[in-house]
């Protein structure tokens, strides 16, 4: 994880965690280049890996340019077109995470890109859902980007962030649901295990925030604790936190544990 | 769980939630200015609270959500701040 001190990745192993996905993302500033996302590509795909194996952790990504940079067509182009000569990695699951900032039309036209270029390659997508006030706006957007798009099949898709209003949106359709979890501002353990409780634990995962942000690349083995302490079984807690995320990521060859 | 077990592991961190509210509440209260789209959106959120619908999470996101269903012709910020910034 680009944005994580190693401190964090023996914590993970420590805590159980099995391996480690990490969606290509905004840095916390904007790229000046293309070549800023060719160096942050081979970061994720050469660097982090053998990173993450020091400490016993499987580390696979997906790549994208992240909808926080996606305003600027001209750039967002030039670095789609950077993507297929990376997707040969063996780490490589997918293209992600894709989605919408603040629901521009730009940021939709740089969507509808990634999603073509994850059709022509047969790719699994990651789907960024945003934040706080554009977060309904924004699902119902990508939602329909990726209907309209019929090469897509919806279980090979996972619409991440998901909240009280959006999860039933989502799940509607046929694609996957992420919780991520936050220690504030956004979902936290109590409120997800709330909305498998409500919306069932079918095509459900909760995976942590490890950003360059308050957060806690622990946030799922807590909301596993959390769940025995409201009585869940292990079986279901199992389900939850690794059986849905390996059945879904195991669509992609490259993944194995 | 039953609702003996959920008010054994959650009311304590709720009441501590709601009295964090309501000291945020007297500190808008405090303060000179008026209110601006935040508050008003937060005041309306607050409402859903009272009402007895079984899915007051969901009311309360979407009290503070973008209710339109076009996109913006540009993005001006990258920032989300909470509330939908034209809630009257």
């Amino acid at each position: 994880m680009v944005s994580r001190v190693t401190d964090d990745y023996v914590h993970m192993t420590t805590a159980g965690c099995q391996a480690v996905c990490e969606p290509a993302f905004w840095a916390g500033f904007d790229r000046s280049s293309p070549n800023g996302f060719y160096d942050y590509f081979s970061q994720l795909t050469q660097h982090e890996p053998k990173r993450a194996a020091k400490f016993g952790l499987p580390h696979f990504c997906w790549l994208c340019i992240n909808p926080k940079e996606s305003e600027d067509v001209k750039l967002a182009q030039e670095v789609v077109a950077l993507i297929p000569e990376f997707l040969k990695h063996a780490n490589v699951l997918g293209i992600g995470e894709i989605g919408l900032n603040k629901n521009s039309r730009n940021e939709m036209k740089v969507l509808e890109m990634h999603v073509d270029l994850a059709a022509r390659h047969n790719q699994l997508i990651l789907v960024h859902t945003p934040h706080l006030e554009d977060k309904l706006k924004g699902t119902r957007l990508i939602l329909e980007v990726i209907k309209n798009d019929k090469r897509i099949q919806p279980e090979r898709v996972i619409i991440d962030h998901v909240e009280e209003h959006t999860v039933k949106l989502v799940l509607d359709t046929g694609m996957w649901a992420g919780m991520t979890l936050y220690p504030e501002s956004k979902c936290s353990p109590a409120r997800a295990i709330d909305m498998v409780e409500v919306y069932g634990n079918q095509r459900v995962w909760m995976n942590s925030a490890c950003d360059w942000g308050i957060s806690d690349p622990l946030a799922v083995p807590k909301t596993a604790l959390e769940m025995r302490r409201r009585g869940h079984s292990a079986e279901v807690i199992d389900k939850l936190i690794f059986l849905n995320p390996k059945s879904f990521l195991s669509q992609s060859p490259k993944f194995s544990l | 769980m039953t609702r003996q077990q959920v008010l054994d592991l959650y009311f304590i961190d709720a009441r501590h939630k709601l009295i964090d509210l309501a000291a945020f509440l007297d500190r808008i209260d405090r303060s000179s200015g008026n209110d601006d789209f935040r508050a008003t959106a937060f005041r309306r959120a607050l409402e859903e609270l009272s009402k007895n619908n079984p899915d007051r999470a969901r009311q309360v996101l979407l009290a503070f959500s973008d209710p339109t269903t076009e996109p913006i012709p540009a993005a001006t910020t990258k920032a989300a701040c909470g509330a939908w910034p034209e809630t009257h």
